[in-house]
């Protein structure tokens, strides 16, 4: 199968049902994405399907061929992601770190089809768990990134 | 941990190996010159080490001098979040004078230098800062002198005429200025001096400053590397199916050739109380191991910590609550007993609080490689590297000394990161990488980490108050029911109360002159373990909520007889006073919001971990749930070393408290847990988040922790609250298990 991630094309040979986030970690060694819950439950492996907030753990790889596929390695690459990273190490977000690939892909998807959300649309959107309880932080990061 | 004593006592055994890991240096390449650790000969470095080394006092352990002049820093502490290697780059960068922007930090590995805590070395207990905050500024301290001897040779100066601005040593009277990198090698070669003076407190650039994370861009950008994300040549990926209830072995596996035939399989493999499946990926080695079946065997008689089949969250609540007695007694002061024989009125109440697991994002994983020469290199979550480093060896049957342990950054900390046999999966990993003879990196998916996670204990609390003819409280006793983690895994004495049990209700400040606080053993069939803020998790709910009882009962204000029974106590009334006003003036309600809501406000006090914390939670009712909208928090660590980190770690802490209180609990039956994902056992979604407001109050006490001690007054508060508007007394949570339908008023 042929991916085409972070504007780069990849044959993989793995089953067509295997989830996207273990061919990007294990097949291409892409770390970034991590792995929480496996059942589209925490957030933690959130990337860009054509710019969608995506959870890759529950996604089969056959149905991503043929799109373009976004993951946080090329975050900065992007408008929107740019702004909201600078935006994440301006509000200091990050605790232990291990969800905010995710919490950063679901903001950048936002922005880039909300680009001056509402609190509502902020809430609607960035659903993603923090075990280190970084909500406010991470509200406060959309709202100063969506200005920017 | 608020007892040190069991970390203090539990000094490793296996840690003889000296600073100078070589095999690590391989890792930190680049930067050609150095260095003030390398000039140290390995040789030298082991017969020093195998002799009495004070922890913390040699530079060469700890700081590398790059030629650019910035630091790589061995933290004894590793990072999870809670901002330690910041905290360390703030500490001795202050002394060494090197903004903490140019440290790189990372985990130490396995040695007597870091054995920070107590003679021990351990990152829990809210303790990292508190316990070498001295120490590292000394070293800091120590090798700007270093630095400075250094320059005064180069330039046939003396010391006096010296002196130093960040990253580099200058001499005033001529304008010459020599950047650190350049003496780091000469520097390196000096004894290390003994008496350095220390930084006034007014001269702190970076102590006390809200400094920024160093790892806040790579935590943004994907680029933060944990144990799950690294990689080793040649390695195999590993996946386990774990028996059912503890204790049970894998018997019969009826369809193995079928498994074994899977895409990408390597090997199937037994393991005590698992299977085990080796592919070239680890989906395909889940794949196979979920695919596995496997016929468990019941546990041989006597297996250690074997789950009773028969067991259940209920069951064992129940009994919990009706183990008749008083208990040993831990806490006594004055005649409990005869004044309540004597009181004016009695209130009593029994609490309990259930199971929880650490729900830690990162799903535990391990990497073991056997290496050529006889050595094993693991790299694993952990928190206390020489006491992994000794069971793995114990695993592996090799000496300690030839157990080499990397410490990545942890996805989350919360207490899972305990050396807890049956939790983790290195020992796994370790016989697995000997089996195949090729390194194996394993990985618990998050429903094995359901079935094996350690657990905060269930716990029950029994109180009884005596007040006098005025409402107020005049006789308190309490017994907690249950088993703390503490005893669990630093040995338990049969005759004395295991402070994690009773840490909560014990060590309270208000002045109530007749009390008694005993415990009741009760052995939990559960492996228990630390969570944050140990026995204060539950213990502060318990009491600070019959607390709130006892006002109500004496037609006292909560807030107000707080203050009363602090009368003598200026610090805990201060800080109490302190809350209030964050809070603009305390009102207990109800009352209307501007939303229309009807609000109450509760409020709670807790002394967790060398730190003074008061909380305040505004809550509503809506569609029979609480709803938290803001929490207020005073802390006292007596003094700090970041307000900014200060600030995330209470809003982390009001968060997981804020989760236990309104949504977590573990449900066994059958001797097995009902939920084996987060769809099962919600945690604190972000719509859950109360806005939280923080004042660092530094009273110049002695130094406290920051980690955990936002955390125990969140889930009384909250009750409080929600009390207020329901009408009834809560005393049991999470609060979701409540239909409050129909009480929003």
């Amino acid at each position: 199968m042929e991916l085409t991630i972070n504007g780069s094309t990849f044959q993989v040979d793995v089953e067509p049902d295997t989830p996207l986030l273990w061919v990007v970690r294990d097949t291409l060694g892409m770390t970034g994405t991590k792995y929480g819950c496996g059942v589209a439950q925490c957030g933690a492996c959130t990337v860009l399907i054509d710019g969608q907030a995506t959870r890759s753990c529950v996604t089969t790889v056959d149905s991503v061929v043929g799109t373009a596929i976004t993951t946080i390695e090329a975050i900065e690459q992007d408008t929107e992601g740019r702004k909201v990273v600078e935006a994440w190490v301006a509000n200091q977000v990050p605790q232990c770190g291990y969800c905010q690939s995710g919490q950063v892909m679901a903001a950048t998807a936002l922005l880039k089809q909300t680009p001056q959300p509402s609190e509502d649309d902020i809430a609607g959107a960035m659903v993603n768990l923090c075990r280190c309880g970084t909500y406010n932080a991470i509200s406060a990061a959309v709202r100063q990134a969506a200005q920017a | 941990m608020n007892d040190m004593t069991p970390v203090r006592n539990h000094r490793s055994t296996g840690s003889d190996d000296g600073p100078l890991n070589i095999s690590r240096r391989g890792f930190l390449g680049g930067a050609a010159a150095l260095i003030l650790s390398v000039t140290v000969p390995v040789g030298r470095a082991r017969a020093q080490a195998a002799a009495t080394v004070a922890p913390g006092t040699r530079v060469n352990a700890f700081l590398e001098i790059r030629s650019d002049s910035t630091v790589l820093f061995r933290s004894a502490f590793i990072e999870g979040g809670q901002g330690i290697f910041t905290a360390m780059a703030q500490i001795v960068g202050e002394e060494l004078d090197v903004d903490p922007v140019n440290f790189t930090v990372e985990g130490a590995p396995p040695g007597p230098d870091y054995l920070l805590t107590g003679g021990g070395r351990f990152t829990g207990g809210s303790m990292s800062v508190r316990m070498s905050y001295e120490t590292m500024r000394k070293l800091g301290a120590s090798a700007r002198q270093m630095l400075l001897q250094a320059a005064a040779a180069r330039l046939g100066l003396s010391i006096s005429e010296l002196s130093t601005e960040p990253g580099r040593v200058v001499h005033a009277a001529s304008g010459r200025a020599i950047p650190y990198g350049e003496l780091a090698d000469a520097a390196a070669a000096l004894s290390v001096p003994t008496d350095v003076v220390l930084r006034g407190r007014a001269d702190f650039r970076w102590i006390g400053k809200p400094v920024a994370r160093l790892d806040a861009r790579d935590k943004s950008t994907g680029r933060a590397h944990y144990a799950i994300d690294l990689k080793v040549d040649g390695m195999l990926h590993a996946a386990v199916q774990h028996s059912p209830r503890l204790g049970g072995e894998p018997g019969a596996l009826t369809n193995e050739a079928e498994v074994q035939a899977m895409p990408g399989m390597h090997s199937i493999h037994r393991l005590p109380g698992a299977v085990a499946v080796l592919a070239d990926s680890w989906w395909r080695a889940r794949r196979a191991v979920e695919a596995l079946q496997v016929t468990w065997t019941e546990p041989a008689a006597a297996t250690p910590r074997a789950m009773p089949a028969d067991f259940s969250s209920e069951t064992h609540k129940a009994m919990l609550k009706s183990t008749p007695g008083d208990g040993v007694a831990y806490e006594q002061e004055g005649d409990a007993a005869g004044t309540l024989a004597g009181a004016a009125r009695i209130v009593e109440a029994t609490y309990d609080a259930p199971y929880l697991v650490h729900g830690q994002l990162e799903p535990p994983s391990a990497i073991a490689r056997w290496n050529a020469d006889g050595t094993l290199e693991l790299w694993i979550p952990n928190q206390a590297p020489e006491m992994f480093q000794a069971e793995a060896a114990m695993v592996a049957g090799i000496e300690p000394g030839k157990v080499i342990i990397h410490s990545p950054m942890l996805g989350g900390f919360f207490g899972r990161h305990f050396l807890y046999q049956t939790a983790n999966p290195f020992p796994q990993a370790i016989l697995l990488a000997k089996a195949a003879g090729r390194p194996v990196k394993l990985i618990w998916s998050r429903e094995e980490e359901f079935l094996r996670d350690t657990l905060r204990p269930m716990g029950v609390a029994r109180f009884r108050a005596g007040l006098d003819g005025d409402g107020l409280p005049v006789a308190l006793d309490a017994v907690a029911v249950g088993e703390g983690p503490t005893g669990r895994w630093f040995g338990r004495q049969p005759d004395k109360v295991d402070s994690s049990a009773v840490e909560g209700i014990a060590g309270k400040l208000y002045a109530i002159a007749n009390r008694r606080v005993g415990q009741i053993h009760v052995d939990d069939p559960a492996i228990i373990g630390f969570w944050r803020s140990v026995g204060h998790s539950m213990n502060d709910f318990f009491y600070e909520t019959f607390f709130d009882e006892m006002a109500d009962a004496g037609q006292q204000d909560p807030y107000e007889l707080r203050l009363r029974l602090l009368a003598d106590s200026p610090r805990h009334s201060n800080l109490l006073q302190a809350v209030a006003d964050l809070a603009g003036g305390w009102k207990r309600g109800p009352y209307a919001a501007e939303d229309g809501s009807r609000r109450a406000r509760g409020v709670a006090m807790a002394s967790p971990f060398g730190s003074e914390v008061a909380t305040i939670a505004e809550v509503s009712l809506r569609d029979g749930e609480v709803v938290v909208h803001q929490v207020w928090v005073a802390i006292d660590p007596g003094s700090i070393v970041n307000p900014a980190i200060i600030e995330a770690q209470v809003n982390s802490a009001v968060a997981l408290g804020l989760s236990s209180a309104l949504l977590e609990e573990v449900v066994y039956v059958d001797g097995m847990p009902q939920a084996r994902n987060f769809d099962g056992y919600p945690i604190l979604p972000p719509d859950h988040m109360p806005r939280v407001h923080v004042r660092i109050v530094e009273s110049g006490e002695p130094m406290g922790g920051i980690g955990e001690p936002g955390l125990p007054g969140v889930p009384p508060a909250v009750v409080n609250a929600a009390s207020v508007l329901t009408g009834q007394r809560i005393r049991s949570l999470p609060l979701s298990k409540l239909d409050l339908k129909g009480m929003e008023g």
